[in-house]
């Protein structure tokens, strides 16, 4: 299946030396091309979600393709400091939110390497 | 070749694989000696690379009250029908519950009891939120004071003329940067290996990533060791696993998570009753649907809206798209059974029996070089907290080796970086060719159809097996022909042409174990009985690389670890 990027959203993480998205995909398939960012790797994505949780415009989201459903539910995630908050867009427009606990404590954030 | 420029470093252990093994090795390598240096050699980022990149929702090894080490390998003896290193089993789950608490420690939440015990979820897991596992893994490595050399692709072990592995080269894919890494120790942790049949649900070319296990894994690290001389063991015991059709979710968050029965077309539960092992279970989901009754169903349609809800949570921590698939559907797990489907065969330590032969210490065949997790052999059933406590042994092993032996690292010589650099970034310099994408489709084909892929049933038979030898073997000389125009394609390129290596070991493997042990991850048609008076043995394998071709050895299971 695969990530869509909302083309609109993105800003390319302008300023960054790399975007967050692309620096947290396991498989390399986010690539900043200019001021936005492309998926590379005809349809390798893994559905992990990773890019989704990090950009900070929500301008990534999953999709299912239509050999499989393609009726355009999205899902989104959201990344706070202990928790992970997922949107999930049904078709008819309706929105499902799950809130789930991502972590115990709160320690300073994931320094950048 | 232009833009390439090359940069030396030099570490005391040089870890292979930033996932679950590698963090932990490199987080206890740190706490156990904090003056030393430990590099971490990752081809994406370790806070989301790996198995674990989307998260978990159990850690499946741990022993709860009554549960010791010894009842652990008895349930994993049963499991694989005897060929088992028990030196192996017995050191990894005499550690699983430090590796869990450690998790706990590192801020992972573990929901609890009342008496503060965490909470069960099967006879040996225990439920976790773990969607931030390895964001919260690799926190821990860098308050430790642990190296990292991200979204670099390792390529080659560095082996000196004594025959010791002295550290790696490895192609940095964002800054076009060819490292000659000098370690006095290497430990591998590159996971197990995916991509090598397509996909079992044929789907299109449009969604070609769809797996259980992530393709990213291609086996680099096995491909490196064999490349190099290391002994490999139990290649012919194939991972199959049973998970939702068309998304590959893993089935245990709903039959043991939720416990809902898996029954035929018929609604039959024809697993109730049976204490039956895990490649018993898939072969039984196949025997239905052989004898008519399927497809077969985890049935979760009496499930409670509380339970259904919990599901869906379960999920989103572990395999995200199995929500979106009911929410595209605009259902609720409560509205339709799950179907399930077996998935393409992996080749998985951590799950099965194969990857680096290795001693109770985790030290391969090859002087300096440790394996463990994922990539190690002979002790199945691993899972994360197992993948943790084998990180930690060899991390532990390779310090103690390396503080007891005055090694003194040679670099090699200007020629042979330059030969090194010259075969890591051929594909760049080539004008036409091949495209990974090609010679990945020509070994699909291979493996799907003479080598035992869904297709076949996933059926072995020396007749097709030995075209697939023959094919491989035409393949291996095809991969000289390999072009790549940016870093992303050479990435893909040193893949594929790691899988082909890890392909043509495994299938020497299927050919020389003459029975059917595990169908249907090894399932002989030519030779349909277990015999246990001939094969109580391990299949291991060596590359010979001046004739290119596999030297197969057989080792005793009483020699304990012995090397
Ligand atoms: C989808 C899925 C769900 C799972 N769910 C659970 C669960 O709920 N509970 C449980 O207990 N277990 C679960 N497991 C099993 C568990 O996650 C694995 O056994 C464990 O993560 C393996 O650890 P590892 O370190 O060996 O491999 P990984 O964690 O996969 O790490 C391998 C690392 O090596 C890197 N690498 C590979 N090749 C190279 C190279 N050439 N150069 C540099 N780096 C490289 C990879 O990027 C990766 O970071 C699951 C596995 C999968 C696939
Ligand atoms: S993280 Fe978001 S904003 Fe940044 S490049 Fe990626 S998609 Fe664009
Ligand atoms: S979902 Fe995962 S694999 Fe797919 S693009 Fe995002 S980070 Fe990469």
């Amino acid at each position: 299946m695969t990530v869509a990027i909302d083309i609109e959203k993105c800003t390319g993480c302008s300023g960054a030396r790399e975007a967050q998205c692309e620096r947290i995909c396991p498989g390399g398939l986010l690539v900043r091309e200019g001021v936005k960012v492309q998926l590379r790797g005809g349809g390798a994505c893994w559905d992990c979600a990773a890019c989704v949780k990090s950009c900070p415009h929500q301008a990534l989201y999953l999709i299912l393709p239509w050999p499989l459903g393609g009726r355009g539910a999205r899902l989104y995630a959201r990344a706070s400091a202990t928790e992970t908050e997922w949107i999930l867009r049904l078709p008819s427009g309706r929105e499902e939110r799950y809130v789930i606990p991502a972590r115990i404590n709160q320690k300073k954030p994931v320094p950048e390497i | 070749m232009t833009g390439w420029q090359t940069e030396f470093k030099e570490t005391d252990i040089a870890i292979v694989g930033g996932g679950v093994a590698g963090l932990a090795a490199a987080i206890t390598a740190r706490e156990a000696a904090p003056s030393s240096r430990i590099l971490v050699v990752e081809q994406a980022h370790p806070e989301r690379s790996g198995c674990l990149a989307a998260g978990v929702n159990a850690i499946n090894a741990y022993l709860h009250p009554g549960e010791t080490a010894h009842t652990f390998l008895d349930f994993v003896l049963r499991e694989f029908m005897g060929i088992v290193r028990r030196d192996l089993v017995m050191t990894m789950a005499a550690g699983f519950n430090k590796a869990v608490d450690r998790l706990a420690a590192w801020g992972v939440p573990f929901p609890r009891d009342r008496e503060g015990r965490y909470l069960r979820r099967g006879r040996h897991a225990v439920v976790v939120h773990g969607e931030r596992i390895k964001p919260l893994m690799f926190q821990a490595a860098c308050r430790a004071g642990v190296e990292f050399l991200n979204r670099t692709l390792a390529v080659e072990f560095i082996v000196n003329e004594g025959g010791r592995v002295e550290g790696l080269y490895a192609l940095g894919i964002k800054n076009s940067t060819f490292y000659i890494i000098l370690a006095r120790a290497v430990i591998c942790t590159t996971g197990g290996v995916a991509g090598l049949y397509s996909p079992s649900c044929p789907y299109s070319g449009l969604i070609r990533g769809i797996g259980w296990y992530p393709l990213f894994n291609a086996g680099s690290g096995l491909a490196m060791g064999l490349r190099a001389g290391a002994e490999m063991t139990s290649l012919e015991a194939r991972f199959i696993a049973l998970r939702v059709k068309d998304t590959l979710a893993p089935t245990g968050t709903v039959a043991q998570g939720i416990r809902v029965p898996q029954v035929n077309v018929h609604g039959e539960n024809y697993l109730e009753g049976r204490h039956l092992t895990t490649v018993e279970r898939l072969q039984s989901t196949l025997a239905e649907e052989g004898a008519g009754r399927g497809p077969c169903y985890l049935d979760t349609t009496r499930l409670t809206p509380a339970e259904a809800r919990q599901l869906e949570e379960a999920y989103l921590e572990m395999c995200p798209r199995m929500v979106l698939w009911w929410g595209d559907h605009e259902e609720s797990p409560r509205d339709k059974p799950l179907e399930v489907c077996p998935s393409e065969p992996y080749l998985v330590g951590g799950h099965s029996l194969s990857g680096y032969w290795i001693d109770s210490r985790r030290h391969t065949t090859l002087p300096g070089l440790y394996a463990a997790g994922d990539a190690s052999g002979g002790a199945p059933k691993k899972y994360v907290s197992g993948c943790m406590v084998e990180g930690e042994i060899a991390a532990l092993s390779a310090l103690e080796d390396i503080t007891q032996h005055d090694l003194h690292l040679t670099c090699p010589g200007e020629t042979a970086v330059q030969e090194a650099k010259g075969r890591a970034l051929a594909p760049l310099k080539r004008t036409n060719g091949l495209v990974a994408g090609e010679l990945e489709a020509r070994l699909h084909k291979i493996l799907d159809e003479y080598a035992g892929g869904a297709v076949q049933g996933y059926r072995l038979m020396a007749g097709r097996l030995l075209i697939a030898r023959r094919e491989l073997k035409k393949l291996r000389r095809e991969c000289y022909r390999l072009t790549a125009g940016d870093s992303y394609d050479l990435m893909q390129a040193h893949r594929v042409v790691d899988r082909i290596m890890v392909a043509s070991a495994m299938v020497e493997h299927l050919l020389y174990r003459k029975e059917t042990r595990w169908p249907p991850y090894q399932e002989r048609a030519d030779y349909p009985v277990r015999d246990d008076s001939r094969w109580m043995v391990f299949i291991n394998s060596r590359y010979n690389r001046d004739n290119d071709s596999f030297i197969m050895l057989e080792r005793p299971l009483e020699e304990e670890g012995g090397l």
